[in-house]
């Protein structure tokens, strides 16, 4: 561990405090619809796009309109994606000649996509042309990640609103979230890449000479463009197969920094949004809080584990000075990988700078953890926010019921109907989770596909599933999928996301239609350390502690064996 | 018909709410039947209305069949399985005893109740072709349970009320211990606000004619009979949310442990069913699943030792949420009755004079606001109350007519009365009347009430009565004020009388000259505005504003309509109990809350003990995790599972007792229960499965 380390943690969440104000008042303007400058601009563009589609603007959704708008919309882009890249060989774009995607690749593919996860079981030069890139998979880069800032938006509506029985437009938040949102700062930041030495264009790959006289294949591509969309919406699917570890994703330790930035910029800023849509910007703070205490501890652990050597190799005499670089890349360093890691799981971004399955138990351990809480912790865009609303309900029950009253969070009273839609998504986490993993660790198609055996091997299977319903898209390494493995994996993101959007969505819909009381001393403040700390407590208790039996039996026994000098 | 004193049935304001019973929360006596008790409602049918002990005895069946496999093929060491076994049913047992005990305290009541209703006969009158009756009383004697809706009874001395209903003649002083506990007998007359009658309570003296108002099996003692058995009993809205809660983290659990088995082949381990249970058992919140319903019957229990009665279970939620208080100022704020302040004389006239005149005046006046007057004069002049027969005085008293009272003394004629009616008496042309009426108003604008005095014919003074606020009131609206409810005073007084008394008695706001409407519009606009509205009433006209609140507590001196009205009657006709309810409510709703958070908290150290045994046959580098150093699996398991069972036990008293409630802020009461039940459910339970491992490890049980 050294200064510069913790400093550069300290750096980073000084940034994203920084950015989370501004971002938060410009969403808020974009999404309640209010006037700002870039809506002067391409607010022609944006009626056109209403006129186009017969999208009546001004008509709002009540939340089973809003959520039946959602799936019309998903299903539709299953169609488009599946189709493109089951059909990319036929059509333009293609130079490096890529033929069809298999069935069951193209399924898991347009799944992981579409319900912003991203989780990649190819690698994409050697898979996709240009035109699914750009048409299939850059495209959903930006409407997933527009629709969960869209949903966000619908809940935070729900909850500022008193007596209404409508959350917003789905159409309308999905075509202002992304014109004025995700495309302007995806041009910013893909001018920054390129600016890096990203490279941005559509020739085909470059075949080099090397030194030594042999032949190198040199892969290129419109890369800043999806680079960006991949960090800003929490999307993380790379160009390369290596993802943000590739050279030409991430050439240097500034871009890796910025990288970080961008993938908690919106889910940050979507905090700050809600405190002031519910008019209050501490209650926005509170959560942003809660938020930062779990992303410190997470990145905490994490480089403190990573920047100790492996034991047993340092007691074969290897200097420790640098830490675990196994599957790291020396430009980022330890902290450099530590931090993408946590900040990568924690916003169910997903992208990768380092080989997680090369860290060590512990540091293995953290990413997992950050997936399982249900991605939390600033969370994908939108995906974050309103997860975390289900912990905060949780939390409201229960310290409302130990101060005697019906519990109010926002002034809104939280009954049966809430409850009951919030334990339906929390547990369709720990099922797809742990249900999946017990599938896979028993069946022979299942334990194929792991690379390693023992605690190891145990701990791909977990995090695999665990990324997958957690909609992150992260790979531990090491797992070759097969079609057993694509299809339970999809199966996976898909309860991920629907079975957390439609009960979310539901509360929402039963929240705008209350009252809102008036806070008095006899309610609790939602907005002070204590309820902060009560929340961490139930995410920590009824998020994680479910997953301690799974924890046990991978990375815990992983590290305590090897403390006794036994690798896996 | 008049009755001399029109007060005697006032409310006790001031006295202390009275307990039925005060003896220990857990009756000896009551043990029994709730043990045998617990083993009849194992039955599933009982069982599945709570879903996380209904998981429990499922799985505990499982395990006893595989038990009894297990005996019946010989296998080898029992002795841990039967353990096992054993604690898992003594688990359900527990559950069952707290309930049953919950339930006992009322059943044993409402037996007694049901003795009181024995066979009662109706004098059912015969109503001729007129469809008059004669009141001479001819009647058939016909058992209670025959009398329907519109019958008409003769209730004599000694009779007992056959069913409820509303006193259409007569007047009558009633003993209504059968449902207040209250031994002193009440009066119920016609007309007025003290019309309704209870079946079960008994005529003492007079008589009263009665029509018949409740049909048999919905009568109040009928209703009070299914409250404090329970047959009634229906989830409260909070009580349903909180089920769902923990309906969902059992099956959160399901998920955890069934794929545990998976996880262990995989890991080249093997785990017996037995283990996967107990973990199972220990992880699901068992505590509060079992707790639930005790806590609930509980809180009603409590109003009901209160002597008032909810109609339902969630009005006793609703009080807890209470923002706004509606408090009458009589009875509640002020104590009934008024009180001499200051005789004021007009010019010309001394005060002792005056306060003579007044003190004769009220020598027969037997009402409260007529001794004070005779108490002042005697302290104020040391004028001695005289013997009204040595003054040959004769007693004129007060009618609603002349509004006045007095004492002729020959023909002297003194009297004290409304400043109105003893001007209009005399004739406006009174020299001596503008100064009364501008010493009134002075009056008036104190808060005070005016009484003139005046002696044949010549304007004396006003006598100041002024209510008088009650002790340690504004204490209590301080306190109120920090549980974060608003007082709000109802009062008929003129708006500078009423801001008077509510800055005397720091009540945060105040409702003059309050008619019915004016009540009912107030409640509406509270509600509009997100708030929860308790109030008490009595009179008929109060019936709308009561049938509006989220609490109406009904007064058991009331009317009919007021009763049907409010969703609580209070048997004590105790208007300062209201706020009492409000902290019965919160109690209820924390209890929950507590030791849903202790239960959820548990869970930490049951996993550091069941975790490490589970798998450290296969991976003993788990051992690590055995932080408590238990001995073996064996007893780390068992002694998890026995924990488990007995902490419901322990905390039967808390469940039933509830946790403490003190007036403070929301955030404050937060961080304490947060700290006791929160940071102390993570605590304890590492000590006590510790100390359980030593007890069996040290008797060799494991």
């Amino acid at each position: 561990m050294s200064i510069s380390g913790w400093v550069t943690i300290a750096a980073f969440l000084i940034c994203v405090i920084a950015m989370t104000r501004p971002l938060g008042g410009f969403l808020k303007r974009v999404l309640e619809g209010e006037r700002h400058l870039l809506g002067q601009i391409f607010g022609p563009f944006e009626r056109a796009i209403y006129r186009i589609a017969g999208v009546r603007a001004d008509e709002e959704q009540s939340w089973s309109h809003y959520a039946f708008a959602i799936i019309v919309f998903k299903i539709a882009c299953f169609v488009v994606v599946y189709g493109l890249l089951r059909l990319q060989a036929s059509l333009p774009f293609n130079p490096n000649g890529m033929g069809a995607v298999a069935p069951d690749l193209a399924y898991n593919t347009a799944i992981s996509f579409l319900t912003n996860t991203n989780w990649q079981s190819y690698g994409g030069e050697t898979t996709m042309s240009y035109l699914s890139q750009m048409l299939a998979l850059t495209v959903q880069n930006f409407v997933a990640a527009a629709a969960g800032i869209a949903i966000a938006a619908a809940v935070i509506r729900g909850f500022a609103r008193r007596s209404a029985a409508t959350i917003g437009n789905f159409w309308v938040d999905l075509v202002r979230v992304t014109l004025y949102v995700l495309l302007p700062l995806c041009v910013v930041l893909a001018g920054f890449f390129v600016f890096e030495g990203v490279p941005q264009t559509l020739l085909g790959s470059v075949t080099v000479s090397t030194l030594e006289g042999a032949h190198q294949t040199i892969a290129l591509g419109p890369v800043a463009s999806q680079e960006a969309a991949k960090l800003l919406g929490t999307n993380g699917g790379g160009f390369f197969n290596t993802n943000s570890a590739h050279p030409f994703e991430n050439p240097n330790a500034l871009t890796n920094f910025v990288q970080m930035l961008a993938i908690f910029a919106l889910g940050a800023g979507l905090t700050n949004m809600f405190g002031r849509m519910v008019g209050k910007e501490r209650q926005g703070w509170a959560i942003f809080s809660a938020m930062s205490v779990l992303f410190l501890v997470g990145a905490s652990v994490l480089y403190w584990s990573e920047a100790h050597g492996n034991p047993l190799l340092t007691s074969l005499g290897i200097d420790p000075s640098l830490g675990n670089m196994e599957g790291k890349e020396t430009r980022f360093g330890a902290i450099g990988s530590a931090l993408f890691a946590a900040v990568t799981t924690d916003a169910s971004c997903g992208a990768v700078n380092a080989m997680h399955e090369s860290f060590l138990p512990l540091g293995g351990m953290i990413p997992l953890i950050n997936m399982m809480l249900g991605e939390v912790i600033i969370g994908g865009v939108g995906a974050g926010l309103y997860g975390f609303l289900l912990f905060a309900i949780i939390s409201v029950f229960m310290a409302g019921l130990m101060v005697g009253r019906t519990p109010e969070y926002l002034g809104k009273k939280i009954e049966a109907r809430e409850i009951k839609m919030t334990m339906l998504a929390v547990l369709c986490l720990p099922l797809v989770m742990l249900g999946f993993t017990a599938l896979a660790v028993v069946l022979p198609a299942g334990l194929s596909a792991l690379s390693a055996s023992g605690p190891h091997g145990f701990t791909e299977a977990l995090y695999a599933y665990t990324s997958a319903a957690a909609n992150n898209g992260s790979a531990f390494g090491g797992l070759t999928a097969n079609p057993f493995w694509n299809i339970t994996l999809g199966l996976g993101m898909m309860i991920g996301r629907f079975f957390v959007i439609i009960p979310v969505l539901a509360i929402a819909g039963s929240m705008a239609a209350k009252k809102i009381g008036v806070p008095t001393p006899g309610t609790f403040p939602t907005d002070t350390g204590l309820f902060i700390g009560l929340v961490i407590g139930v995410i920590l208790i009824v998020g994680g502690l479910t997953f301690l039996p799974a924890l046990a039996l991978g990375p815990i026994v992983e590290h305590l064996a090897m403390l006794r000098g036994t690798l896996f | 018909m008049t009755l001399h004193s029109h007060r005697s049935a006032a409310p006790q304001g001031g006295q202390a709410p009275r307990q039925r019973e005060n003896a220990g929360m857990i009756r000896g006596d009551l043990l029994l039947p709730a043990v045998v008790e617990s083993f009849r409602k194992l039955d599933p049918r009982i069982m599945w209305r709570n879903p996380v002990m209904f998981v429990v005895e499922v799985v505990t069946v499982l395990t006893t069949v595989l038990l009894v496999r297990d005996l019946v093929a010989g296998g080898t060491h029992p002795g841990f399985a039967i353990q096992i076994n054993l604690w898992l049913w003594f688990t359900l047992l527990f559950a069952n005893f707290a309930e049953a005990v919950a339930e006992g305290r009322g059943k044993a009541q409402a037996d007694s109740l049901r003795r009181t209703r024995t066979e009662t006969r109706g004098k059912r009158l015969v109503i001729d072709a007129d469809g008059r009756f004669t009141p001479e009383g001819l009647y058939d004697e016909v058992p209670a349970p025959e009398l329907v809706v519109g019958d008409v009874v003769l209730v004599q001395a000694g009779d007992f009320i056959p069913s409820d209903g509303e006193v259409i003649e007569g007047i009558a002083s009633v003993d209504e211990s059968a449902i207040t506990g209250e031994s002193a007998p009440v009066i119920r007359e016609s007309g007025g606000d003290r019309s309704a009658v209870t079946g079960g309570t008994r005529v003492l003296s007079d008589w009263v004619i009665v029509r018949i108002t409740a049909a048999q099996g919905s009568t109040f003692l009928d209703r009070m009979i299914s409250l404090v058995e329970g047959a009634q009993r229906q989830k409260t809205p909070n009580e349903i949310a909180l089920t769902i809660l923990l309906a969902g983290m059992t099956l959160i659990f399901i998920f955890a442990v069934a794929t545990i088995p998976s996880f262990v082949h995989y890991a080249g381990g093997h785990i017996s069913v037995l283990i996967l249970v107990a973990l199972f058992v220990t992880l699901i919140p068992t505590t509060i699943g079992a707790l639930l319903s005790a806590i609930g019957i509980a809180g009603m229990d409590r109003l009901i030792r209160f002597n008032v009665l909810a109609m339902s279970g969630r009005a006793v939620e609703a009080a807890g949420d209470v923002d706004t208080l509606l408090l009458d100022k009589t009875g509640t704020i002020t104590i009934g009755d008024r009180q001499a302040a200051a005789f004021v004389p007009v010019m010309g006239v001394t005060e002792q004079e005056l306060a003579d005149a007044a003190q004769l005046a009220s020598l027969a006046d037997e009402t409260p606001e007529g001794r004070s007057i005779v108490v002042l004069a005697k302290e104020k002049f040391g004028i001695r109350g005289r013997e009204m027969n040595a003054l040959d005085a004769h007693f004129v008293p007060f009618t609603a007519q002349t509004r006045m009272s007095g004492v002729d003394i020959g023909d002297r004629q003194i009297r004290k009365g409304a400043v109105d009616s003893v001007i209009a008496s005399l004739g406006e042309r009174n020299a001596a009347a503008g100064q009364v009426r501008e010493i009134a108003a002075g009056i008036g604008r104190q808060g005070g009430t005016p009484l003139a005095v005046v002696d044949s014919g010549r304007l004396l003074g006003v006598v100041h009565l002024k209510d008088v606020v009650k002790g340690g009131i504004r204490e209590r609206f301080a306190e109120l004020r920090r549980m974060g409810i608003r007082t709000v005073m109802i009062t008929g007084d003129n708006p500078l009388t009423a801001a008077a008394i509510a800055a005397e008695s720091g009540v945060d706001d105040f409702l003059a000259q309050a008619t019915p409407e004016a009540k009912l519009a107030l409640i509406r606009k509270e509600q509009a505005s997100g708030k929860l509205v308790a109030m008490c009433g009595d009179g008929t006209n109060d019936a709308p504003a009561l049938a509006q609140a989220d609490v109406g507590v009904a007064m058991n001196t009331g009317t009919v309509a007021a009763r049907e009205a409010g969703n609580m009657v209070d048997l004590d006709s105790d208007p300062t109990k209201l706020i009492e309810i409000v902290g019965i409510g919160k109690q209820l709703l924390m209890t929950r809350g507590a030791l849903t958070t202790f239960s959820i908290a548990n869970d930490v150290a049951k996993y550091f003990a069941i975790i490490p045994a589970m798998f450290v046959g296969f991976y003993p580098a788990l051992s690590t995790l055995n932080i408590m150093h238990l001995a073996t699996p064996e007893s780390a398991v068992l002694s998890a599972i026995i924990f488990n069972a007995l902490i419901i036990i322990a905390l039967i008293p808390l469940a039933l007792k509830g946790v403490s409630y003190r007036p403070v802020g929301a955030a404050a009461l937060l961080r304490r229960n947060l700290l006791i039940y929160g940071v102390g459910g993570l605590i304890v339970p590492f000590i006590g499965i510790k100390l359980i491992d030593m007890l069996v490890t040290g008797i060799g049980l494991a």
